[in-house]
């Protein structure tokens, strides 16, 4: 096995019996990331991820902009995910700013954010029915996308881009019929999910192409350090929202789901499992919210005081942090984002390798690797 | 095009339009004449119809004009007259119930599988071409392929990589010929038509695997080795599975005769692990989901089917589904009484009638499951459904044994 971004290119000898695949930029199970696989007959015996396909350079275009305008762009960066990757980075400058942000505004924070995973989830739950040659599970978590997409129109105003969670609060109030609409959503979905189970998560042939395929161990999770979804389904009981609670998810009641299998099974079911967790969340946000104002008014140019800020969330795919650095001045001197896509990337290689070919897709996205995240 | 201004352009716009009228006379015009009005002149005298003296009668074109002589089922008109009526092989083998039948049949399965599984998956699909239900979306998909470029690979063997759509329209006819329709309704009629359909079943994995290596693609190429391991895993408990029927009919490999022997009770009834087994394997042979391995689309892009584009990939698709229609057609003759049913609907009608069943029940596993992966699919065929048609075949002597059937 060997890393790195020259190695890709290698032009290293193979022997006669072994052929060399190029999975990607343009391949149906790779998306804009490319990796190449020797194979062995039927056998993975090396993979070499390359990414940087998709590399825009989000950490140095901060620095030329003023903490709001940033936003827009670094939200583009996870079109799946786009309020939980803006959240850490408004947390970090509110903290430079010196502000506290109302408490409706956190509580909306989080419907919104427990709003994105399910997004998130459901759109990796297609791709990952299509990898196992699945249709109608492609067909029917995007067709049911369709409503929590408007349920964040409702709040956001926009379809999938809202800038929502911006410095200072969130950018607007929800509509006062947002409740009632979300828990019909909800109840409707519930039942949808035990369809899900019936056709997927407990369907034979997912079950013989998962179960015992791509298996990461407790203790070798750990030493890569892989985050989200990967982790937990290693056993691990992490989760950013219960280890360091940000917003206020320490008044609500929640479970981390974890499984010992390790496999790709258990990294879906934990798919599965934490889109009831967030609806139920959710539920408990939509009780709880107090009445005030949801936003601290602040200049377009807000100055931020010199110093470092650091503020670390749980996104859809894993923990998701930002390191700003302020000199004082409109724009952040040095931003640090630290993705859980790049993070679980590393664990590919070694959950490749040994495998067959035809469980290359299903382990690669089982990952939940959104390669434009990755690149930043 | 320029005005003409001077003499020499005039000179040379004149010699561009003899030009093109030397091109366009022998290429388009002499055809054309040819066809509509010397031929049938030629043919009436050859047959008869018109004396011969009348050497050049320009009315004799309308002949091919005239729906009562194009009857191929009167054997008076001018159709049957020149050898092309409705028991002239050349109509059976190209028209009813030969190669435009089941392609026309096959275009509407295709119809029909697209809306089934729009249907299971909460979606409308094919919605404008032809106005009603996107009936015609077959045929939009059929032109539009049509105006598509033909590329083959610079280092692809070209000869066997444009042969493998004709081998495999020719394999799905060949199939068609010994596959009767009901008792009057058949292409050919031989004694041992299973066992030749048994065969040409078998050359087709041969023929991927061709493509897969003619290809010069490495994801083509795998898809032609996955074509050939699936076929070591479903060919011998395919045919191991129709044993039992052979077996029931008083040993005749004929179809017509194994349809005979199914008057009293149908052999999916004693048969019926031989029936699951057909199924199964008859879904492998077709590549179909759950065992589309060697096109899997999301693993090795499209399998031994990559490099194919415009209509020889659209001919490779129709051979395919003609091959699906042939199967279920097979399965029906074999398990489920063929044309045997009720009197006031005709034989054939209850043979279409079944076999549309069986194509559906083919089309439904699509809905629901994922795909198989190659090693399972080996121990899936090699543990259980050998065992499954062993076991079939001693279901089958012990009926036949202790007379029941």
């Amino acid at each position: 096995m060997s890393m790195g971004v020259g190695s890709a290119f290698s032009t290293e000898k193979i022997s006669e019996d072994k052929m060399s695949i190029s999975v990607g930029p343009q391949h149906p199970g790779a998306g804009h990331f490319r990796f190449t696989v020797t194979i062995d007959g039927d056998t993975i015996v090396d993979c070499v991820p390359d990414p940087g396909y998709v590399h825009r350079g989000a950490e140095k275009q901060t620095e030329y902009r003023s903490f709001l305008q940033s936003i827009p762009m670094l939200e583009r960066s996870s079109l799946t995910d786009v309020t939980n990757i803006i959240m850490p980075f408004s947390m970090a400058a509110e903290e430079l700013m010196g502000i506290q942000i109302p408490p409706r505004a956190q509580y909306l924070r989080m419907i919104m954010s427990e709003n994105q995973r399910i997004l998130s989830h459901l759109y990796w739950l297609g791709i990952q029915g299509i990898f196992l040659g699945h249709s109608t599970v492609f067909m029917w978590p995007l067709g049911d996308r369709e409503l929590f997409i408007d349920l964040g129109q409702m709040i956001g105003g926009a379809r999938i881009t809202y800038s929502y969670a911006i410095p200072g609060g969130v950018r607007n109030d929800m509509p006062d019929d947002f409740k009632d609409r979300a828990l019909k959503v909800f109840d409707y979905f519930e039942a949808r999910l035990k369809d899900y189970e019936k056709i997927f998560f407990n369907n034979p042939l997912v079950l013989k192409r998962t179960q015992d395929v791509g298996v990461l161990p407790r203790a070798e999770a750990i030493k890569l350090g892989v985050v989200g979804q990967t982790l937990r389904a290693s056993g691990v009981k992490s989760d950013t929202r219960i280890d360091e609670p940000y917003n206020f998810y320490k008044d609500l009641n929640f479970e981390v789901p974890t499984y010992e299998s390790c496999d790709t099974w258990a990294r879906c079911m934990v798919h599965l499992v934490e889109m009831r967790q967030s609806m139920d969340i959710m539920r408990q946000c939509l009780e709880k919210l107090p009445q005030g104002p949801v936003r601290v008014k602040l200049s377009p140019q807000q100055r931020a005081q010199a110093g470092e800020a650091y503020a670390r969330v749980e996104a859809s795919r894993g923990a998701l942090s930002f390191h700003i650095i302020s000199e004082g001045s409109t724009k952040p001197y040095r931003v640090k984002i630290s993705v859980p896509s790049f993070r679980n990337l590393i664990a590919l290689p070694r959950l490749l390798i040994g495998s067959h070919v035809a469980d290359m897709p299903a382990i690669y996205w089982s990952l939940d690797y959104w390669p434009v995240e990755a690149d930043r | 095009m320029a005005a003409v201004t001077n003499f020499e352009q005039f000179v040379k716009r004149v010699l561009e339009i003899v030009f093109w009228v030397l091109i366009l006379v022998p290429m388009v015009i002499i055809p054309i004449f040819f066809v509509v009005y010397v031929l049938p002149v030629e043919f009436s005298c050859h047959f008869s119809m018109l004396s011969c003296s009348q050497q050049i009668n320009w009315s004799a074109a309308l002949y091919l004009f005239s729906p009562a002589e194009l009857n191929p089922f009167s054997p008076t008109s001018f159709i049957s007259q020149m050898g092309l009526g409705a028991n002239s092989m050349i109509f059976k083998s190209s028209f009813f119930p030969g190669i435009s039948f089941a392609a026309i049949l096959s275009s509407f399965v295709i119809w029909y599988e697209r809306k089934l599984l729009a249907k299971m998956q909460y979606r409308v699909g094919p919605q404008y071409a032809g106005r009603v239900e996107g009936w015609l979306q077959s045929f939009a998909d059929l032109f539009k392929l049509m105006f598509k470029e033909i590329v083959i690979p610079v280092n692809a063997d070209a000869p066997f990589f444009m042969g493998v759509p004709f081998a495999l329209m020719a394999l799905s006819g060949a199939l068609l010929a010994v596959i009767p329709i009901s008792a009057n309704i058949y292409i050919t009629s031989s004694p041992y038509s299973l066992l030749i359909a048994l065969a040409v079943l078998s050359i087709f994995p041969l023929v991927t695997v061709l493509a897969g290596w003619a290809s010069a693609n490495k994801f083509s190429f795998i898809g032609g080795i996955r074509a050939l391991y699936q076929m070591i895993s479903y060919e011998i408990p395919f045919i191991l599975s129709v044993v039992g029927i052979v077996i029931l009919s008083g040993g005749t490999f004929s179809l017509s005769q194994i349809v005979g022997a199914q008057g009293r009770v149908w052999f999916v009834i004693p048969m019926i692990l031989g029936a699951i087994v057909f199924y199964i394997t008859a879904m492998a042979e077709l590549e179909r989901i759950p065992f589309d391995l060697p096109e899997a689309d999301s693993e090795i892009v499209a399998g031994w089917l990559t490099e194919y584009t415009s209509m020889t990939f659209g001919v490779i698709n129709l051979a395919t589904y003609i091959k699906l229609y042939g199967l279920s057609a097979l399965f029906t003759i074999l398990f489920l009484g063929g044309w045997n049913g009720p009197a006031p609907i005709p034989g054939a009608l209850w043979f279409m009638i079944k076999t549309i069943i069986v194509i559906t029940l083919f089309l439904i596993p699509r809905g629901a499951f994922g795909r198989i992966r190659i090693d399972q699919l080996i121990g899936f065929g090699w543990l259980w459904l050998i065992g499954l048609s062993f076991a079939n075949i001693f279901i089958a002597v012990v009926l036949k044994a202790t007379g029941i059937l």
